[in-house]
């Protein structure tokens, strides 16, 4: 294998494992990676300065940082189906075999044709969106929108389905702490001995924070020695959880904590039977936010070049990925923390050009490492950058008192200070207090349970990170109830931290506050200008801060030059409120496994294996998979096989599983009574061994559910709700009884899933049901009337429910046997229905019926209607109080011309009827004022011959007879039907008494 | 967020289902239209404390009488509604 260039590799040092090269194609070119490097520090040491172009103006970008700040380096990470866009190089842990291309570019990253947009900048401006394109407003979605989008976008999406899995789980413990710098293991070595559960999350793939990039001496040890002894540590301890490659990205109500493990994105494809990542919810009594700080940019003409880094980005590419960002390097700071960069490139070999150093002051220790390096240290600001073809070329100082200067490099370092990681002390609306000592915002308390330690409160120094990480894990593990003994603190010598506020150069060329969204200084000043004072105004306008990276290198500088050109301090202009994820977090990691056929469970009837086997096809209804139709040899259409049943059906007998009804045991001496209560009829004066229609309303006076409930035994109910409501009616009953009517006293019984039901139907079903169920019981019309319900034995000695109800008008039975009886029920009603040929049928025959007598359903129970809309009316009982009687008598659900059920045809007999077509009177125009109701259910009825179907219109019982139009502008359809009695097929109800 | 079921212990939030105020009582048959109305309609839109129905219906069915600080989401109480709702005999 080739060596591959690497030509900005150091020899020695860095966290990398030069023995383990790594081969990776980067924008169809081969290049050569260690393991331990990032895409971006691979890219670094390939000497890839070019990585991306920028959001609106196709500027070239290049790395800015080496974390999950990164506002620039965003790349599209694999091909095909796992192609994901807006990938951090700077968190991509490098493998064998990754594939990257830069973003935006357009043909190539060298030469892009969308760069013009450059040239109009002008009309690119803050609230481009809403001046330019407003107007006229078909323009937007046809013209504007769709140019914008592919003149101003990020990475492609992969545009199929993604093959991988996600994963969730819960995880609690005592002590969450979010980041390993110094602070992070420093608390978990105080909560962990303390005898705490302990749960250690690190975005990164190493242990270690900054000190992997700046070292450092702890208890007399080097850094990374201390770092493998306290890891050890922690690791040897049976509750203390370590998970690298997780974000803690949010705090939740009750201590929970959401966190995104990128179990396998270190792998080309993740191992079979394993998830790519999973999201965690860590339910804890306590959370150390040691998330350590972002160091900040200078905003100056130009400081988007590439070539322009942060400071201690470029230490982290020197000092853990031995990877040099450039050979000749600038450094600009304001502040002490920075000048370790020069530090590090003189200790690296390479060449320091100049410090730019804002403040008046440098320390004696770093003129004498200036003198002894032979670099200048120029006091002044950064004004300019002259670009070459590979970035940085030259540096135009402005120097204090006037002058100017001019550096040769090719890389400029900045450090603006550091802002700590507010984002989830804040999150709960917190807001962070500004502290001008280091010129920064910092936790102004936190959610309950939660507390910043380190550079994440403010703390920089690493004696202090040290300090307060171990001091905020002791006392967490104490408040979560452990009191071991903790030992003793690590300790480190304090930096010192010195800083000169410095946010915005002024000069000429663009100025860039949020490089990911191209947001310049000059936006936000002109934001200001157009009266957009508060922050939470800017934003918008502007759309700082508002891209993948939610403006961490950004936001505090946008303030600031707000503050700035308002004349009002920065804490005076305060922050947006903060809210999570703290990264982006794949809509794929929150849906889990919940997606295709596994979105929601699915419940399956008891006779569904069998249904299967007779070739039935299902349809969806909630949860469930039923039965819609059995389709047969020759057939040609759902048609002919549904009206093929409902005639075997009318003609002979047949059977549906119905088990999906909620089934509901009543018990108890007020059983009763409490029915009576709830359904707007009667119920505790029907007989034992009868069942009755019953219909319920919600407190309102609207219909809530309707079903058949019967009476068992005197204190014993059985009661069926429709399947979509079965388990929001147990919901109200429990409501009723427990909150509503507590002296009542009765009892309720979930029997949903424990009874298998089926309805056999036609003229023919008592020849069957002979079969079925014992010689001594008496299924004659004296023996089990219409309407009877009671327990019988069956052959074999099995108990079942047998209910003499129907819903198709027919001569017909209910039967429940227990659900593990459902299957065998099923094909026992096949073999003893032979001789009688028996039908199995669908849901859909089962609508057909049902129109065709009249009955209402889910159509008509729409959530609008009441009793009297349905032609239930004179059920409402005036002898008692049930639930939503007052409101049921209110004028508006009382007046005549209401919308109520009338049953439909077309006048032409051939015609199709379809469902949602409005009621337009004869002459009258169609629209909003001449709408009278619509068509509510429809379906061809075999018996009639033709398209029936159901309406809710206005006055439309008094209307039998009429002829309106049926307008239906969704399809394009117009034409006349007669309003008719909603009873279709014997409206005596002869056959069903039979 | 968790609820502290007196019945099944500490539960997740999706075992619940939020119902509203708990403080509208279920006025007596002869109360009268604009009592029910109130009953049915009128709603305390609290910034604080308030004392509300969820429903444990992942749980044990109880439905619960839970005391929640709608500004901090904090929870300080949780018992049984049994009874909460019902007319208040007389008054
Ligand atoms: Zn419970």
């Amino acid at each position: 294998m080739m060596r591959g260039d690497q030509a900005n590799r150091l020899n020695n040092g860095g966290l990398i494992d030069r023995t383990a090269p790594l081969s990776f194609r980067f924008d169809g070119k081969n290049f050569l990676g260690f393991k331990g490097d990032t895409l971006a520090s691979a890219l670094v040491a390939n000497g890839i300065k070019l990585v991306g172009r920028s959001f609106k103006y196709h500027r070239p970008r290049g790395i800015l940082t080496a974390g999950s700040e990164e506002p620039n380096a965003l790349v599209e990470l694999r091909s095909g189906a796992r192609r994901e866009p807006n990938t951090k190089a700077t968190t991509a842990e490098l493998y064998e075999g990754l594939e990257a291309a830069s973003q935006n570019r357009w043909p190539s990253l060298n030469f892009d044709v969308m760069s013009v947009n450059q040239l109009f900048a002008p009309i690119f401006v803050a609230g481009f969106y809403y001046k330019t394109f407003m107007w006229p407003a078909k323009f937007w979605e046809a013209i504007y929108e769709p140019a914008i989008r592919r003149a101003a976008g990020l990475g492609r999406a992969a545009g199929v389905s993604d093959p991988d899995h996600y994963d969730k789980a819960w995880a609690h413990c005592d002590v969450v702490i979010a980041g390993s710098g110094p602070a992070g293991l420093a608390a978990a070595l105080a909560a962990g001995r303390s005898g705490a559960r302990v749960i250690l999350c690190e975005e990164d793939f190493v242990l270690g924070g900054r000190l992997l990039a700046d070292g450092g001496t702890i208890d007399g040890l080097p850094a990374a020695e201390w770092i493998a002894g306290a890891v050890a540590e922690l690791t040897a301890m049976p509750d203390v959880r370590i998970m690298r490659r997780t974000t803690l990205f949010g705090v939740y109500d009750g201590g929970t904590y959401g966190a995104i493990e990128r179990v396998n994105d270190h792998l080309p494809v993740p191992p079979e039977h394993q998830v790519r990542q999973r999201l965690w919810r860590i339910v804890a009594k306590r959370c150390v936010v040691a998330a350590g700080a972002i160091e900040r940019p200078i905003v100056f003409a130009g400081n988007d070049t590439p070539g322009v880094m942060m400071a201690s980005a470029m230490r982290s590419y020197i000092n853990r990925y031995a990877a040099t960002p450039a050979r000749r390097i600038a450094l600009f700071t304001n502040n002490e923390d920075g000048w370790r960069t020069a530090e590090t490139a003189i200790a690296a070999g390479l060449q320091v050009a100049a410090v730019i150093d804002a403040r008046p002051d440098v320390s004696p220790a770093h003129r004498s490492l200036a003198s002894k390096g032979g670099f200048p240290v120029l006091h002044g600001s950064v004004s300019a950058v002259d670009r070459g073809k590979a970035g940085v070329r030259k540096i135009s100082v402005a120097l204090t008192g006037g002058a100017r200067a001019e550096v040769e490099a090719d890389g400029l370092a900045v450090s603006g200070g550091w802002n700590p990681a507010v984002g989830l002390t804040s999150y709960h609306r917190g807001r962070p207090k500004w502290r001008d000592d280091i010129a920064a915002f910092v936790p102004d308390g936190a959610p309950p349970g939660m507390v910043a330690a380190g550079a994440a409160n403010g703390a920089f120094g690493l004696g202090a990170c040290l300090r307060e990480g171990f001091e905020a894990g002791a006392a967490a593990a104490r408040d979560a109830g452990r009191g071991g003994n903790i030992g003793s603190m690590p300790v480190a010598d304090d930096e010192a931290f010195s800083l000169t506020p410095l946010w915005h150069v002024a000069g000429n060329g663009k100025a860039f506050v949020d490089q990911q969204h191209d947001v310049t200084a000059s936006d936000v000043e002109l934001a200001q200008r157009e009266g957009f004072q508060s922050v939470e105004h800017l934003k918008r306008y502007t759309t700082l801060g508002m891209a993948t990276d939610q403006g961490k290198t950004s936001n505090v500088a946008g303030l600031a030059i707000m503050a700035a050109v308002t004349g009002k301090s920065i804490p005076e202009t305060g922050t947006t409120i903060y809210r999570p994820p703290y990264v982006p977090v794949a809509i794929g990691a929150f849906a889990g496994h919940h997606r295709d056929e596994n979105f929601h469970a699915t419940r399956l009837t008891p006779s569904h294996h069998w249904a299967a086997e007779q070739g039935a096809v299902f349809v969806d209804t909630g949860l469930w998979k039923r039965a819609q139709w059995y389709p047969r040899a020759g057939e040609k259409d759902w048609l002919e096989s549904v009206t093929r049943e409902v005639k075997a059906v009318r003609s002979g007998v047949g059977f549906c599983d119905v088990s999906t009804l909620g089934k509901i045991d009543v018990h108890g001496p007020d059983a009763g009574a409490f029915l009576d209560r709830v359904y707007i009829n009667a119920f505790s004066s029907l007989a034992v061994g009868k069942a009755r229609y019953g219909l319920m309303l919600r407190e309102d006076g609207i219909v809530y559910d309707d079903g058949t409930t019967s009476r068992l035994a005197e204190d014993h109910y059985f009661l069926t709700t429709t399947t979509a409501k079965a388990g929001l009616v147990m919901q109200h009953l429990e409501f009723c009884r427990q909150v509503l009517f507590p002296e009542l006293d009765v009892q309720l019984t979930s029997v949903s899933d424990q009874w298998a039901q089926f309805s056999i139907a036609g003229p023919k079903t008592r020849d069957l049901l002979k079969e079925i169920v014992d010689p001594a019981e008496d299924l004659s019309n004296e023996g089990f009337p219409f309407m009877g319900a009671r327990e019988v034995k069956l052959r074999g000695g099995l108990k079942a429910r047998l209910f003499r109800i129907s819903f198709s008008g027919e001569m017909a039975f209910e039967i429940s046997v227990p659900a593990r009886y459902g299957e065998a029920m099923a094909r026992n009603l096949m073999l003893a229905g032979k001789p009688f040929g028996v039908t199995p049928y669908g849901t859909e025959a089962l609508g057909v019926m049902r129109i065709e007598k009249g009955h209402v359903a889910g159509p008509e129970l729409n959530g609008t209607t009441t009793a009297g809309d349905l032609g239930l009316g004179k059920m409402m009982s005036t002898k008692k109080d049930f639930i939503g009687r007052v409101m049921a008598g209110r004028e508006a659900l009382t007046v005549p011309n209401r919308q109520v059920v009338v049953g439909i045809k077309p006048t032409d007999k051939a015609r199709r009827l379809r469902s949602g077509a409005h009621i337009i009177p004869k002459g009258e125009t169609p629209g909003p004022e001449n709408d009278q109701g619509y068509v509510t259910s429809v379906c061809f009825s075999p018996v009639l011959d033709q398209w029936i179907g159901l309406g809710l219109v206005e006055r439309g019982r008094e209307r039998i007879g009429e002829i309106v139009r049926a307008h239906d502008p969704l399809r394009g359809e117009d034409y006349d039907v007669e309003f008719c009695n909603s009873v279709f097929y014997d409206p005596d109800g002869g056959r069903q008494r039979g | 967020m968790r609820i502290i079921c007196p019945f099944c212990g500490e539960r997740e939030l999706g075992e619940f289902t939020y119902l509203g105020d708990a403080k509208p009582q279920r006025p007596a048959a002869d109360a009268g239209e604009d009592a029910v109305y109130d009953y049915v309609y009128l709603r305390d839109n609290i910034a604080g404390v308030i004392s509300e129905y969820w429903y444990h219906g992942g749980g044990c069915r109880a439905w619960l009488k839970v005391t929640r600080n709608t500004l901090t989401h904090e929870i300080s109480a949780v018992e049984p509604a049994a009874g909460a709702g019902a007319a208040k005999v007389g008054a």
